[in-house]
């Protein structure tokens, strides 16, 4: 059967409009602190190494709203993107992103590993290629707290021992997990009890005991200015962001490392790039993601390698000369109780809990 | 003597032609060319301003995507009386299973998942589950076949039965026997794949299905058409290049056990009729194909009722649902209801936005009149001065401005330190001017101000200060003067003001995102959060249209009141 294919008038018109450059590629991520370990651990190797000069998009907050509209207007522009693991889910889900062949597009590790093994159980969608590991966790002021530093996530939920605001993000996810914890149900059990609407409303009561002394963040930097200018006793943010400011910035804060929940963030390939782009993608990633790279990126930030054969490459700080290993969230002394994100159920509950959260808060 | 004109001769231009038609000549040239000139902006204005914007609200109707991705199980849907019957039968699962199996091969069932996520929680892992499990079925049943003929795991066997172009003799419409090939079965295939994929794939009308093998095996022609169609237009392959499609399999032991086909069954002639009857015998041995059970193992949610019920709920092309989910209400089986409580939130965002816009605009009117009278009566050099004050902020980011009141107003902040040294407050007793109602009301307002101050302002100076003064001169008190005659000639300019610092508040985002907290955030947060959070275009669409409406409905009642006439930039 020979069948004539007619294209779409618009995607035809898509391709020709998109002169491929090969020796220029646009890789999207975070920015900030982050961006500029990726510049120093990947892209300038990866320049000085094959020539190919990349440019950087700060739209990784956007991304999969951003995506789809490039998809549907037929043009992608960008070549690499970096999201967390729910986006690359999202992507996925949403045939945006294109599906990895894991051991056959990626580096094997210098023991022979498979590049699935070695990365583990942090593939979570066949579309995500991890990166670090990073953890939402709670700093505090160490000169508010007086002589008993909190050590329990529950702290943040104690009004008596620790008084003053908190700063939480206003979104429900970690902080309704964080409340059905400290409201007495086992970890185990959390996410079983997040899917009843029961389960919700007890979250949400856990929450009221301190809605009031409460400031919602929206953004990563919020917690740290937060804590600098003395408006929050404590609050949740990501570890990196906390690190910079007590190591780099030299502020009061200590970090609190209990029931932090563990997320990952790593590389995508857009869906419905060329050929010629998609080589030079995978080239890149090919690059970036392997074992060695990983492990040089933890020398800028204190995001943990995603790769189990990079954790023992961890070094020193570039600039500071401090260890990096234990800053690491997944440092055996601060990984000792942790939380994982469940993706899956956040997937299907974001919505519905979102829209609750919302109205709560509102109330 | 120059003749009189009568009326009914034409009045003549000097070229002689009627004076009426050499006027709309020109006329229309003259129109021509202003519709010319204009003619860049009107082109950019439709490209980037039109035509973008129709196309948002579109997505707050529109709901194709239901329909495209399981064409057959909307249709076998329609027949269920889903108030009286449980569940479906088992044409809808049998349609569902075809379906799902298509959308997964193309990677469309998560979208469609995603979709239907935002009416039920829990159906996009359902979706999602179901894409790989979804497959098992016809691998259990490839080893059957095989089994029975190992010719059936190639590619190949299904083309001699199916591919009437591969006979030697092939006739635009009628195959080597004489017999007339099934060429609209194609069509109806490939305009499956168009909708599913969203293309407009082209196949020649010629190309047929032999008509005697899709009477004897409907299902499995028509699958196998699909297939041949979806591989060689979507992936660029051949089919003889990959495993045959494990939902053939489904499909062929559902036709060989149905009874209705025996007799078309027996008649078939060809390489492959002998093997066609002999599986036929041998796979009647089995228990009889069961969709409801195989879909119900491919995932349990299909085997309950919320997952056929959204389904058919939101089957239709256009839907009203994201426009009643904006008012938070929502679709049912018994019409429209009300959300439930915990998740009532858009009509009070709604009733909040507009509440506060109108707030931020008298304030902005309190405080930008006396400072446009000043502007426009102090002398040149003063006001100049004043009116750089003014436009400052006008050339300083947004984001800087709204970061600077976070400064300020924080319990920490430049004003309650101020108070706390005054003495004013106590210490443990800050101010909380931030994160709630407040802290947006006293940020926006600032950043408004020039856009109230300057139309007053160039108002106020077209009034002539002769008549306050003779106004004064015949006895008028200040007050009065001010009152009776001043501020009556400054109204257009605060009505223009007005509306342009109203339009902007309501449509406002960043700042209220930044010094609302929970209480002093807009709707326009939450269409932010759909847009580029939730990815519910369909939502943040019909959030907007009412944002819309609204502005529309609150210009037209001010124009009634007021009279747009009455409204001056200068």
């Amino acid at each position: 059967m020979k069948l004539v294919k007619s294209l779409l008038v618009a995607s035809a018109f898509a391709v020709a409009a998109t002169p491929v450059l090969a020796a220029e590629m646009t890789i999207v991520s975070w920015g900030g602190a982050y961006s500029k370990s990726q510049l120093k651990a990947y892209h300038e190797p990866y320049s000085a190494k094959t020539g190919v000069s990349i440019i950087n998009d700060d739209s990784s907050a956007e991304a999969v709203a951003k995506l789809r509209a490039m998809n549907e207007a037929g043009n992608v522009t960008w070549d690499v993107v970096d999201v967390v693991a729910a986006d690359a889910m999202r992507l996925c889900d949403e045939g945006l992103a294109m599906e990895i062949d894991h051991d056959n597009q990626l580096a094997t590790a210098p023991d022979g590993t498979s590049a699935s093994a070695d990365f583990g159980n942090l593939i979570v969608s066949e579309c995500f290629i991890p990166q670090i590991v990073y953890s939402t966790t709670f700093g505090y002021r160490t000169d508010m707290v007086g002589s008993t530093p909190p050590t329990n996530v529950c702290d943040v939920f104690d009004l008596k021992a620790y008084p003053g605001k908190r700063s939480l993000e206003k979104r429900p996810i970690n902080n309704m997990e964080w409340a059905l914890l400290c409201d007495g149900v086992a970890k185990a059990d959390v996410y079983d009890v997040l899917a009843t609407d029961a389960g919700q409303n007890r979250a949400l009561a856990k929450l009221d005991t301190i809605k009031d002394s409460v400031i919602w963040w929206n953004a990563g930097a919020d917690t740290p200015q937060l804590l600098a200018d003395g408006e929050v006793v404590m609050g949740s943010t990501y570890n990196g962001r906390l690190f910079s400011a007590i190591e780099e910035q030299k502020q009061p804060i200590g970090m609190l490392w209990d029931a932090q929940v563990f997320d990952l963030d790593g590389w995508i390939i857009p869906a419905g790039l060329s050929d010629e782009r998609k080589k030079q993608a995978l080239d890149y990633i090919y690059f970036a993601t392997d074992t060695q790279r990983l492990a040089d990126q933890a020398k800028y930030i204190s995001y943990g390698p995603a790769r189990a054969s990079s954790a023992p490459l961890v070094g020193k700080h570039a600039d500071l000369g401090i260890d990096m290993a234990p800053h690491m969230p997944t440092d055996p002394n601060n990984a000792k109780n942790t939380f994982l994100y469940n993706y899956s159920f956040w997937a299907d509950y974001r919505d519905d809990i979102d829209a609750k959260f919302q109205a709560w808060l509102a109330k | 003597m120059m003749p009189e004109q009568t009326s009914n001769t034409p009045l003549l231009a000097a070229d002689g032609t009627p004076l009426r038609q050499s006027l709309s000549r020109s006329l229309r040239r003259q129109k021509l060319r202003a519709l010319f000139l204009i003619a860049p902006l009107l082109v950019f204005v439709m490209l980037t301003f039109v035509v973008p914007i129709g196309n948002m609200l579109f997505r707050s109707v529109q709901n194709d995507i239901v329909s495209n991705i399981m064409p057959h199980t909307v249709a076998a849907l329609e027949n269920w009386q889903a108030e009286t019957e449980p569940l479906p039968d088992e044409t809808a699962y049998k349609a569902a299973f075809f379906d799902l199996f298509a959308a997964a091969k193309a990677k469309e069932h998560t979208k469609l998942g995603a979709r239907l996520n935002y009416e039920q929680t829990g159906i996009s892992s359902a979706f999602r589950k179901s894409g790989r499990a979804i497959m098992k079925p016809g691998k259990e049943l490839a080893k059957t076949f095989q089994k029975i003929d190992p010719a059936w795991g190639k590619a190949e066997t299904f083309i001699a039965l199916f591919d009437a172009s591969f006979d030697a003799n092939f006739d635009a419409n009628f195959d080597a026997s004489g017999k007339k090939t099934n060429t609209s079965l194609n069509q109806s295939q490939l305009a499956r794949l168009n909708q599913l994929k969203g293309e407009q794939y082209i196949v020649p009308e010629t190309k047929g299905i032999a008509a005697d093998a899709a009477r004897a095996l409907p299902m499995t022609a028509r699958e196998f058409s699909y297939w041949t169609l979806f591989t060689e237009l979507e992936k660029n392959k051949s089919i003889t290049e990959g495993k045959v499609w494990e939902a053939l399999y489904v499909a062929l032991a559902d036709d060989l056990q149905n009874p209705q086909n025996a007799a078309a069954i027996a008649s078939l002639s060809g390489p492959i009729a002998s093997l066609v009857k002999t599986s036929a015998r041998e796979i009647s041995q089995q228990p009889r194909i069961d969709y409801t059970k195989i879909m119900g193992g491919v995932n349990k949610g299909w085997s309950e009722r919320i997952i056929w019920e959204t389904i058919k709920l939101h089957s239709s092309v256009y839907t009203g649902g994201y426009f009643l989910n904006a008012v938070d209400m929502r679709k049912t089986l018994d019409g429209p209801a009300i959300q439930p409580e915990s998740k009532q939130i858009l009509l009070n965002l709604f009733q909040r936005t507009v509440k506060m816009s109108l707030i931020i605009t008298i304030s902005c009117i309190l405080l930008g009149y006396p400072i446009a009278w000043l502007l426009a009566n102090l002398p040149v050099r003063t006001s100049n001065i004043l009116m750089i004050l003014v436009l400052l902020p006008f050339w300083t980011s947004l984001l800087v401005r709204t970061s600077a009141w976070k400064v300020m107003l924080q319990q920490q902040g430049v004003i309650n330190e101020v108070l706390v040294w005054l003495g004013i407050v106590a210490t443990d007793n800050r101010l909380e001017i931030i994160n709630n109602q407040i802290g947006t009301i006293t940020a926006m307002t600032h950043i408004l101000l020039p856009f109230m101050i300057l139309p007053m302002y160039s108002v106020m100076q077209t009034i002539p200060p002769s008549y306050v003064r003779a106004a004064k001169s015949l006895g008028a008190t200040n007050w009065t003067a001010f009152w009776r005659v001043y501020f009556p000639q400054s109204i257009p300019g605060i009505g223009a003001g007005s509306i342009l610092v109203f339009i902007l508040a309501i449509g406002y985002y960043i700042t209220p995102e930044i010094v609302g907290g929970t209480d002093g955030v807009f709707i326009s947060n939450r269409i932010a959060y759909h847009i580029s959070r939730s990815l519910n275009w369909g939502l943040a669409a019909a959030l907007g249209a009412i944002l819309l409406a609204v502005v529309l409905v609150l210009y037209w009642a001010y124009d009634k009141i007021v009279g747009i006439d009455n409204v001056k930039l200068g």
